[in-house]
């Protein structure tokens, strides 16, 4: 019997009238995994293509693995060359199942991904546990289908928090995230905002001491010590370079930082089959390139001497925090974004500038691609607004010369 | 020049009277379900607070403030206590010619705004920029860019709002939180983005 046949035969039970009515939105969730719906439009025009939701929404949660996996082992390298340095590792079930399955060696590439799994896989855990029964209780109730969008919102939001994030935190921010940034619009694609950094910038004003500062990047207690991008706030690239950063250390991840948003290299891998495949707008990734790299010479020519920020130059900038990964994958997200060609343009510049100046000009948050993201959300169905009347005037201009 | 800049700057981003202060909400959330309206409404919100904070700012400094009256010869007299309702009655009298002017001199600009002008009388947004002047003790100056950018922010907030609320029509939100409930948690989520600025000195 094939599964086919064995989900065909399960179908009835779940459709109106049937036993389990009320659990219609999970067996179409399993159903769609495996099988395109068979359901076809009946009337009128339309465009059939086997890349749907699904597909799309499991391709990008594909593309982030490359940053989850350099994430996972550099999460394990900074805790275990903190241990190296003379640390004890942290007291709990986290370093007790390291010390089981693997050891503290900073040299050891099995060691560091074990020790960084012990950080990373609770809080993917608890994210896709709590954020999944919000998904399917607004499914369930709305009459809606649980889709793969939440895939990908659950393993962004995961790979944007830092490794010693308490999980009662983790869940309070999904949760924020996926009920008053998504659900209450009506779920996937009717939101404005991007769910996971919803959820984060949720946490960020509610808990800044767990969100930010020296202390929480490596996951060792009494462990303190700057991210890059603090660094550069206090000194400039010297203050990095003092610490023996160089920019490829920056660039290849082997810094402290988010979870995922540390190499750019893993980024740019899966961030360029992102866009190879289409999925991620081309347009928004160079526009925010273009806005960042704008923007930051700008300010290295006014130049400043009290600020070292002024003097970053781009390529520092692309690599440190989390612009590379705000640029492919939270910038990119369709329902957030400006959906015509030009628009896609000036919104990704908008992020570009913004996350420049927030990062350089204000002092309260040395990392701006969230806040800078978030913004640019905010004005996205505006420049929409804007190209598609300057189209309309463009046109009948045309039409009545 | 520089200070203006800056001021004008933390007047429109940092201190947005709209998603910062969460000033000027009725006209706010009433009148931001489409983008040509919000642009109309902001800007006649730009032009009434670029006359009124620089004229409360002169009757403030000239008349109200103690020791203001020394050119008459009461140089011990201190009528700040008259401050609100001497700004109300400003702000009132001045959306008032401005309509009969725009009615007689621009009609087309006239009819553009409309009901709003009137509205903007209640603006507590303008009344907030008076009041925030005196707080602050600008200068003549100073007030008239603080009046323009305070009008830019807000303008900027509710054509932002606008923008969403248009993309916001295809939503399929839950039939409790329909309109108004949903735009209060819309702005909500506004002000998360614009929080972007806080914090930054200038």
């Amino acid at each position: 019997m094939s599964l086919r046949n064995i989900l065909d035969k399960m179908e009835p039970h779940f459709h109106k009238g049937g036993k389990y009515e009320k659990w219609y939105a999970l067996y179409e969730a399993a159903d769609t995994i495996f099988y395109t719906p068979g359901s076809v439009t009946k009337s009128a025009a339309h465009v059939r293509d086997a890349v749907d939701l699904k597909r799309m929404m499991i391709l990008v949660w594909m593309c982030t693995f490359p940053a989850v996996f350099f994430g996972m082992y550099n999460v394990g390298l900074q805790a275990n060359t903190a241990i190296d340095g003379g640390l004890a590792a942290t007291e709990g079930w986290r370093t007790a199942l390291t010390g089981a399955l693997a050891g503290f060696d900073p040299n050891s590439i099995w060691d560091n991904i074990i020790h960084g799994a012990m950080y990373w896989l609770p809080i993917y855990i608890v994210t896709f546990v709590v954020g999944g029964f919000w998904e399917v209780l607004f499914a369930m109730k709305r009459g809606h289908e649980v889709n793969e969008g939440f895939f990908v919102t659950s393993i962004l939001f995961s790979l944007i928090l830092p490794p010693t994030i308490p999980l009662w935190q983790v869940a309070l921010g999904i949760s924020f995230g996926v009920v008053i940034g998504k659900e209450v619009f009506g779920g996937t694609g009717k939101n404005f905002l991007n769910p996971a950094l919803t959820g984060r910038a949720f946490l960020f004003f509610a808990y800044p001491a767990q969100m930010s500062g020296d202390a929480i990047w490596t996951a060792v207690d009494g462990f303190s010590g700057a991210t890059p991008l603090g660094l550069a706030a206090m000194g400039g690239v010297d203050a990095i370079l003092a610490q023996n950063i160089t920019w490829f250390d920056a660039f290849v991840g082997t810094i402290q930082g988010s979870v995922g948003e540390v190499s750019t290299l893993a980024i740019l891998i899966g961030g360029g089959v992102l866009v190879f495949a289409k999925v991620a707008a081309w347009r928004i990734v160079a526009g925010v390139f273009a806005g960042m790299v704008g923007m930051s010479l700008l300010l290295n020519l006014i130049g400043s001497e009290t600020n070292p920020m002024f003097a970053l130059p781009f390529y520092w900038h692309l690599v440190l925090g989390g612009f590379a990964f705000g640029m492919f994958f939270m910038a990119t997200d369709p329902v957030s974004a400006s959906m015509t060609n030009t628009g896609k343009w000036y919104f990704g510049a908008l992020i570009g500038v913004m996350v420049v100046l927030i990062r350089v000009v204000n002092p309260a948050f040395p990392e701006g691609m969230m806040l800078a993201i978030l913004f640019g959300n905010l004005f996205a169905p505006l420049i929409d607004n804007f190209v598609v009347q300057a189209n309309i005037k463009r046109r009948m201009a045309r039409n009545v010369g | 020049m520089e200070q203006y800049i800056s001021l004008a700057v933390k007047a429109i981003f940092v201190e947005n009277m709209a998603l910062a202060f969460f000033l000027g909400m009725c006209t706010f959330l009433a009148i931001s379900k489409k983008v040509q309206t919000a642009l109309g409404l902001g800007i006649a919100v730009i032009v009434v607070l670029a006359i009124t904070t620089p004229v409360n700012n002169l009757i403030y400094n000239h008349l109200l403030r103690e020791g203001a009256l020394a050119w008459a010869g009461y140089p011990e007299v201190d009528l700040s206590f008259l401050g609100y309702i001497s700004y109300i009655g400003v702000i009132a009298a001045i959306v008032q010619i401005l309509e009969m002017f725009l009615d007689k001199y621009v009609p087309a600009l006239y009819n553009a705004l409309g009901v709003f002008l009137p509205l903007i009388t209640v603006n507590c947004a303008i009344m907030g920029a008076a009041l925030f002047m005196v707080e602050r003790d600008y200068t003549f100056g100073e007030s008239v860019v603080y009046g323009i950018g305070a009008g830019t922010g807000w303008a900027l907030a509710i054509t932002a709002l606008a923008g969403i609320r248009e993309k916001l029509k295809y939503s399929d939100v839950p039939a409790g939180l329909r309109g108004l409930g949903i735009t209060f948690i819309t702005v909500g989520l506004m002000s998360l983005g614009f929080m972007s600025f806080s914090g930054v000195q200038l």
